[in-house]
This record gives structure tokens, sequence and C-alpha cells, in this order.
């Protein structure tokens, strides 16, 4: 099954890098994979998207995204401000940073019958890492939403990526968004 | 052993380069190809090949320096994009002329104006008639492999000529994805150091590239035609060669669904595969349609595009850039007169302009575009010879 994946957050936040490591992660467990941003000259603060696909199969298709399964929301301010459920397909599932619960964020969105879960990134980010950088969180978060790729694989591609203690932070902060996040069913 | 690996086109390629052993790399930085200069230069810097990283100050110098180091016997890489591809205009047929050859990689985009920096074909057929090979890799897999088969057929003396590798710019060039690579000591196994004819030396100087008036230009020309033929024998060669050692067979063009289909697409790149994901669907609903991707544009392989098209009644040729006041755009120009040279006259055409300056070409597009070809076939008319797919007018 070919699963796809919309990315929203801000131009600097990491959104091309958390699209990759998620493809990266599933192509650890064997997957094919396809990982892009929106195409075009990069403004740091705008919002942006990025874009995952994952399937067992061999990955034939290269048009871009319009009818993810699942919109992560990396940036909470793009809330109100950014359609963030454009296209969401039925029963599709919305991850969001939110500091609020599920319900909350389901009267901001009326994504009709989309599963919406949400996790404070920011506070996790603040607690371990010290600093304001939230997208590693909502990895940790979608992956136990939905299984799009071992936590152990998605460990493995942080560490690599950053080796010594920044790796080591943000395993616990993928961690801890992989307990903390909610759901609102 | 192979191993697998996320890289984006760009990446891709740069790794391929890096296996390759080259030796002398000339190349200015342009969107969408930066990455691939920016990854080589790295390389050269942390010595991770041996090679000559030369800084220039344009693409037209790129290219010129990669003459000069061809000339001397070292295996060359050059990339560029769009304006840049514009720039070497002068030097591609020089590159080709002295018989130099040279790999180029290039992130397909637009040409101005007005300014662009998205994917399509323009830029390469623009360059079409350069004596270059030209090869159109469908994703990031596919330039890996045909990076490193070029250098293999370029520099087979029965060819003897430039070869550029082709990827739609952002939509390949900036997407990753699963690549299988091969391991250093495979790739020096399939692909020997050059063996150069004739090299230029200062212990025994020659005379390369001198005037040639009407006695002797002809024969010269004469000599590019004639190694082009060549080439695709060499080009099935090793591909068969490359097969052996990965597994993964490339020829001079790629079919899908052709043994019965009644209508086909026939695209370059990355939309043939768009394409090939529509037609899987649409064969489940019982309508036989296929799809033709030409691996090579140039030679063009026309009678390997003959034996595909086979029976099919009608073709849709998809051409990602204009021709501007020709009947028919580059792609389907060569698909007509491959037809009409091969006696095929009745099969039907029509030619379909997307996706200029990177507007994205959408399963739906292509949907329609299988079902007009269909009806064409059962009714024997083509409503529309020249169609312009998704533009607003």
């Amino acid at each position: 099954m070919l699963v796809e994946v919309r990315w929203h957050g801000r131009g600097g936040q990491g959104i091309v890098t958390v699209s990759r490591m998620l493809a990266q992660a599933a192509l650890l467990d064997g997957k094919y994979v396809q990982a892009f941003p929106e195409f075009g000259p990069e403004r740091r603060g705008a919002p942006v998207t990025g874009y995952t696909r994952i399937s067992d199969e061999p990955i034939v298709i290269h048009s871009q995204i319009y009818n993810p399964y699942i919109v992560v929301v990396v940036d909470p301010t793009l809330i109100g401000n950014v359609n963030v459920t454009r296209g969401l397909v039925p029963k599709g599932l919305i991850v969001a940073h939110f500091d609020k619960s599920p319900g909350d964020l389901r009267k901001r969105l009326d994504p009709y019958d989309a599963k919406v879960y949400t996790v404070n990134a920011m506070r996790i980010a603040l607690d371990i890492l010290g600093r304001p950088i939230y997208n590693t969180a909502m990895l940790g978060a979608l992956l136990r939403v939905t299984p799009l790729a071992k936590l152990d694989s998605l460990i493995k591609v942080i560490e690599e990526r950053f080796p010594g203690p920044v790796g080591e932070k943000n395993v616990a902060v993928i961690k801890r968004a992989y307990e903390e996040v909610q759901g609102d069913e | 052993m192979a191993k697998v690996i996320g890289l984006t086109g760009n990446e891709a390629i740069a790794y391929a380069v890096k296996q390759c052993d080259v030796d002398v790399i000339a190349a200015y930085p342009i969107t969408p190809q930066t990455i691939m200069v920016e990854l080589l230069s790295e390389y050269v810097y942390n010595g991770e090949i041996n090679a000559e990283f030369v800084c220039v100050e344009s693409e037209h110098s790129a290219t010129s320096a990669c003459v000069g180091a061809s000339l001397t016997g070292a295996r060359v890489f050059t990339a560029t994009a769009s304006q840049g591809l514009a720039l070497m205009h002068e030097m591609l047929y020089i590159a080709s002329g002295l018989r130099c050859p040279i790999v180029m990689g290039v992130a397909n985009r637009a040409l101005s104006a007005p300014l662009n920096i998205h994917g399509d074909h323009s830029d390469m057929m623009g360059s079409r008639d350069c004596g270059w090979m030209q090869v159109y890799a469908e994703n990031a897999q596919e330039a890996y492999d045909w990076i490193i088969q070029s250098f293999k057929i370029a520099e087979d003396p029965r060819v003897l000529l430039p070869i550029s590798v082709n990827i739609d710019g952002f939509i390949l060039s900036h997407s990753m994805e699963r690549v299988e690579v091969l391991e250093d000591e495979d790739v020096s196994r399939f692909l020997p150091p050059r063996k150069p004819v004739i090299t230029i030396d200062p212990a025994k100087p020659i005379t390369v590239g001198a005037l040639c008036l009407p006695d002797y230009y002809f024969e010269m020309k004469r000599q590019q035609v004639h190694a082009l033929n060549e080439s695709y024998n060499v080009i099935r060669e090793v591909n068969k060669d490359f097969e052996s050692f990965t597994g993964r067979r490339y020829d001079l063009l790629e079919t899908y669904g052709m043994s019965d289909a009644e209508a086909a697409i026939i695209s370059l790149g990355s939309t043939a595969g768009t394409a090939k994901a529509v037609a899987m669907d649409l064969r489940d609903e019982g309508k036989k349609v296929g799809v033709i991707k030409p691996w090579v544009y140039r030679p063009f392989p026309d009678e390997d595009l003959i034996k595909a098209v086979g029976d099919a009644e009608t073709l849709a040729v998809l051409d990602r850039a204009c021709s501007f006041g020709a009947p028919f755009n580059a792609l389907c120009s060569d698909v007509v007169a491959a037809l009409y040279r091969y006696g095929k006259s009745s099969v039907k055409v029509f030619n379909c302009v997307y996706g200029l300056g990177g507007r994205d070409i959408t399963p739906t597009d292509i949907r329609a575009i299988f079902n007009e070809a269909l009806e064409a076939a059962k009714t024997g008319i083509v409503k529309e010879q020249l169609k312009f797919i998704g533009v607003r007018e």
C-alpha cells in the first residue's frame, strides 16, 4: 500500500529534514520511499510543505501529492492561517503540534472524518533540548499514531544524522513525543 | 554487495561520479543542479576522489575546460541546467566535434524569459542537435545507473562522443528515493580506467580542431553520424554488461503493457513513471494501454520504438518543451518520422505539451490523455493533434 504524508511548517524549521528522516527510517525497514520538498525557492519563516511517500512496492508515480492520508503540522501558528486539511483523504490522520487537546484542535480545523492527534512538541523540545526545535518530536508522535516505520529504525537514522549528545537528546525527544501524543477517539 | 540508501537525483549522480574514478570535474553551480556540484567539490576537497576540480567562472568555461581535459585522455564530468546549458551551447558542438567523451549531468529546467527555476526539457531540447548522446532517467536509481554506464558508452573507441544524463529538475533532482548503490570495487571492475585512442601531449605535439574547410569538414560530420549509429550497439552491450553486474536491465527504451496495448503514451523521464502508474490502474479496469519510455533520446531509438509500438493504434506523445513554430514538438516529431520511415504512418498520433516551467502533470491529466487515445483508437479519429495539458487558455 502507498501512504502519502504532507508536512506543514515554516522555512527553517527542518521540514525537509523530517520528511527525509521518515523516509530513511522506512528505507531501513525495507520499504520504497520518496521524500521531497515544496519545489522552488526557500524563504525562511514562510509557510512551507514537505512530502513523504512510503510503499511496500516500487513507487513509480512522480506527481505531487494532492490527497495525503496523513497531515503533520509541525508549526502550531499555521493552524487557522494555512488550510492544513486541504485534500486530506476521508478517514485520514492529522498529527499536530498543539498545546491543547485533540478535541480543541478539531474545533479549529473542522476536519470532517479525519482522526486528530496532538502533542505539545514545544514543551518537550524546551524540556529536553532547551531550544524551540520541535520537528523531530513530530516524528515520534507520528510513528505512535501510525507505524510507517519502526521506532528503532528512526532512532538509528537520528543517531547517524546527529552523532553524540545532540542525537541522544533528539532520541529522548522522539520517545517522549511517542508517549505523550493524544488522540480524540 | 549492493547497499540501499536514500538519495536525491542530484546526490545519486554525484555519488555515481565519485565511484567512476573521474580525473577532472569542471562545473558551475546552477539551480536545480547546484547540489551535484557542491557534493563533487566536497568529495574532491575531502580527498574522497582523486580528481582535479576546476572552479570556473561560467558554464562556457566549464565545457571548455572539460574539452581540454578530455583531449589529454582524462575521464571528465560536468553538470548544468537551463541557462547554464544555453551558455554552453557553442562548446557543446566543440565537445562532440572533437570527439570528447565527456559525461554531463543535467537537472532539466525551463529557460528564461520569464525567469523560472523549475523543471522542463527546454534546456536539453535546445541542445538536441549538438551531437551529444542524451539519456533521460525516470528516477534517482536510473540516474545513478546511467551515469556509470555513460562513461563506458562515451569512452568506447567506436563512439567517442559526449553524453548527457538528464533528470527532471526538482521532481528528481530534489526528491529522495531508494537507491541501490554498488560497492566502489564493483564499479571499478565494471568501468576500468579510460583507454584514450589519441591524446594531446606536449612531448608529442598534434593539432586538434584545426581549420577544416569544404574539403574535409563534411567528412568529419559524417563520422559523427557514423559514431552515433555505432553507439546503438555499444549502448546495448554496456546495458547487458551492467545487468550482469547489478541485475538491473536497461535498454534504448523501456516498455510497459505494450504486448497488447491499443493506445500508448510515449514520454521521457519522470512523467513516464506517473504514466505507468496510471496505466496499471487502467489495465486493472480492462483498458489496453501501454507506455513507451525512451531511455536514450539521442541517438533516437527508432527501430526499437517501431517494435515497441507493435499493433498499437494510437500514440499520445508527451513533450515537456516547445519547438516553437514546428508542426510537432521534439519527441513527437521524432516519433512521427520513425513511423513514416518504417512504413507505419497509419498509426494515429497526437502531441501533448505539458509541464512547462514545472507545472505538475497529475495522474488525472494522464488518465484523460489515455482515454482520449483509446477513443481515437476506437473511432479512428484524432480530435486534436496538438494539445496543451493543464494550461489556462
